[in-house]
């Protein structure tokens, strides 16, 4: 199979699959994974593949699906765990904070986790409360952890295998509202860019636009419309949140002296002043004007119709820009 | 007919516990727990009077380490012990039911299991001490770390057995190869939801795992009341797992309970769940003070339910012990003590740098980072310690 055009959710289908017939000890595990293939259906036709075995239709228990992953990977086997939805994980949270993240660590070494907690994540589907949380600070924020958020089809099936590849344990945010937009993947060629290293989206002059996951399009739009007014902006594509590879973003400050940082997780204690203090930090005598956060509001993940008013949208972004161009 | 009940009886109360040594040592005959007991016969007799004399040593040697533990923590040698005085039969009789190839996921009060693993209690002290987080090979001793956060490793337990499951480890036939998982946890752990969500996943794909419940009566200062108004053993029921109360300082019910426990689970039977019922002679640790929420007439009243005495009772009744034996047992175990002394007035504290250690097994820039400022800002003292020996 050479290059082929995929839905992100299918390109994660086709990682979870190569990864399954490349090592027999990586198992599935989820709520509604097995027949149905998953809520949003990346698990589609894998249980009839590898059979219910491997493919594991779990109870409707979030901390009994990631405690059993940790005693499956301490026997040997590589669980890819699903959470629903991202307002789902946090029955797990104990789980994934006390034990996930620590079990390497308390053991001195001893015991390696290699296991995968993938998580549609972030919002702009209409949805009811819980189903559009971007809780990546929170996990960000916990040592044992590595945390990475695919944007396109092809880091959706790269990122799936090497995360699943790692003897460490990781989280996978996948851009759920663009589980359906179709991008090229080569399956065949393994990308020279590791899975917790940031990547150039767009090369600009003017000032650093660092986004990920479902922002990198918003990001890439904005962009492409600054461009119109004669404003170039460098768009990074995050790819891993923790850890996260701040030489690719102090390198493009240096260069363009400003930087714009957009999530749809609120701004207040979310990864973007992590990035900020560390970016003022390496990047003082580079920069023309404060960094910038782009983001959710200090308030709960509100009710569906009022959702636009809350993601970061193009005027957000465009207006952000227009503050550190204007310093 | 098994001691194992599906049913709750009309008044719960009614649960019947499991005795087969009373505490004046007498033995009451029971036919299906004494063939458990007797097994295939020869090593496999776990009553043969050397086997008890076994258990009897294990628990002297167990109890005089927890004293001595305590006694190093008041010296100010440990930041915190957790005793488990008056549960050695719940621990050692547990501990042994387990075959050589099962996996035990302890609390961190499991010192009498961890003896029975093989765990010297050394390096039990480590965590205690502060100078690592655990200090022994889960994988080579098939003992699961310590977990302190309480109820956390239940579900790690089924996991581990449906791990058995796919690795064709279950249900073979062969009972030195067929294995199974033992889940420890106490009464006030059995609250916990994910000992909850432990008991459905493990119904749910029949898993090869025993939950045992040590009832030491008291959750820190909260009694067992609180945690259920009914006998802990039910709990299981009303998920379809079979499960018993025996007396947690009967080392014989215990062991018999478990092992047959564990049989059933490595058969492929589906998972068990076992309540012992014991006492925490002790404080909850050395940092809590039993006399603010519990009599001395009830410490004293379960004294006289003390698993070694009952023990050696029952071994004098056999004619199977004499004081020669009683007292070497003494002295293995004052010897014990002395040698946990040494080992910890041995335990250099570690470098701090090891801090950075093992969070993560691949590169990771941040902890390499602070590794390295870490590193460099220690320096600087070293430095200035060395001039200030060089002025001296």
């Amino acid at each position: 199979m050479s290059t082929t055009t995929l839905p992100i959710a299918k390109a994660i289908t086709a990682g979870l699959r190569d990864a399954m017939h490349a090592d027999e000890h990586v198992m599935l595990m989820g709520e509604d994974i097995g027949r149905l293939g998953g809520v949003f259906r990346v698990t589609d036709g894998l249980h009839a593949e590898f059979g219910s075995q491997r493919v594991v239709d779990t109870p409707l228990a979030e901390a009994g699906i990631v405690g059993t992953a940790v005693g499956l990977a301490m026997r040997g086997y590589r669980p890819v765990v699903e959470i629903q939805f991202d307002g789902f994980v946090f029955p797990a949270y104990n789980q994934i904070t006390t034990q996930v993240a620590k079990m390497h660590y308390r053991t001195g070494g001893r015991v390696t986790l290699p296991m995968v907690i993938r998580i549609p994540h972030g919002g702009g589907i209409g949805a009811v409360e819980h189903h559009s949380e971007s809780p990546e600070a929170l996990f960000a924020h916990t040592a044992g952890l590595r945390i990475i958020a695919p944007a396109t089809s092809q880091d959706a099936y790269w990122m799936t295998r090497q995360a699943i590849e790692s003897e460490d344990p990781v989280i996978v945010l996948e851009p759920k509202r663009r589980y359906w937009v179709k991008g090229d993947v080569d399956p065949d060629h393994r990308p020279e860019l590791g899975p917790w290293q940031a990547q150039v989206r767009r090369p600009g002059t003017d000032a650093t636009l660092l986004a990920w996951g479902p922002s990198v399009p918003l990001a890439l739009e904005s962009a492409e419309a600054a461009a119109e007014d004669g404003i170039e902006l460098e768009v990074i594509d995050a790819r891993s949140l923790a850890p996260l590879d701040m030489e690719t973003v102090t390198a493009s400050v240096r260069r363009t002296g400003r930087l714009v940082i957009v999530h749809e997780a609120p701004v207040l204690g979310g990864l973007g002043g992590e990035i900020a203090a560390r970016v003022s930090e390496q990047c003082f005598y580079h920069l023309e004007a404060p960094v910038l956060r782009i983001g959710g509001y200090a308030t709960p993940y509100p009710p569906a119709r009022m959702e636009h008013a809350y993601l970061p949208d193009l005027e957000r972004v465009l207006d952000g820009v227009d503050r550190v161009l204007s310093h | 007919m098994t001691v194992f009940a599906t049913t709750i009886p009309d008044d719960a109360h009614q649960e019947p516990m499991i005795q087969l040594l009373g505490p004046d040592g007498t033995r009451t005959p029971h036919a299906e727990l004494d063939a458990v007991l007797t097994g295939g016969g020869g090593a496999e007799d776990l009553q043969s009077p050397d086997a008890l004399r076994g258990y009897y040593r294990d628990m002297v040697m167990i109890r005089a380490a927890d004293l001595e533990a305590t006694s190093l923590q008041r010296q100010g040698q440990l930041g915190l012990w957790a005793s488990a005085l008056g549960q050695e039969a719940a621990q050692i009789g547990a501990g042994h039911a387990a075959r050589v190839q099962d996996y035990l996921v302890p609390t961190y009060r499991e010192h009498g299991v961890a003896w029975a693993r093989g765990i010297e209690p050394w390096r039990l002290l480590e965590l205690f001490r502060g100078i690592s987080h655990g200090g022994w090979d889960p994988a080579e001793l098939r003992t699961h770390p310590y977990m302190i956060v309480l109820g956390s490793q239940a579900p790690h337990a089924v996991g581990y057995a449906m791990g058995l499951q796919r690795d064709g480890a279950v249900g073979t036939g062969d009972r030195a190869h067929d294995t199974a998982v033992l889940a420890l946890f106490g009464d006030g752990a059995s609250s916990e939801g994910e000992v909850s969500e432990s008991f459905t996943f493990a119904k749910s794909f029949d898993a090869p795992v025993v939950f045992y419940t040590q009832n030491n009566q008291w959750a820190i200062s909260v009694p067992t009341s609180v945690q259920s108004s009914v006998p802990l053993a039910q709990r299981s029921r009303g998920w379809g797992i079979p499960s018993v109360r025996v007396d947690g300082n009967d080392v014989l019910a215990v062991m018999a309970a478990v092992r047959s426990a564990l049989d059933a689970a490595r058969a492929g039977e589906g998972p068990r769940f076992i309540e012992a019922v014991t006492y925490r002679m002790a404080a909850h640790t050395t940092s809590d003070d039993a006399g603010r929420y519990r009599p001395a007439a009830e410490e004293e009243e379960w004294a006289e339910r003390d698993p070694i005495l009952r023990l050696r009772r029952h071994l004098e009744q056999l004619g199977a012990i004499d004081e020669d034996f009683v007292r070497r047992c003494d002295d293995e175990a004052h010897e014990l003590a002395m040698q946990l002394h040494h080992h910890i007035h041995g335990m250099e504290d570690p470098d701090p740098v090891h801090i950075f250690e093992h969070v993560y097994t691949e590169h990771h820039p941040v902890v390499e980072a602070e590794k390295q400022a870490y590193r460099e800002y220690a320096a600087q003292f070293e430095d200035e310690a060395d001039q200030d020996g060089a002025r001296a």
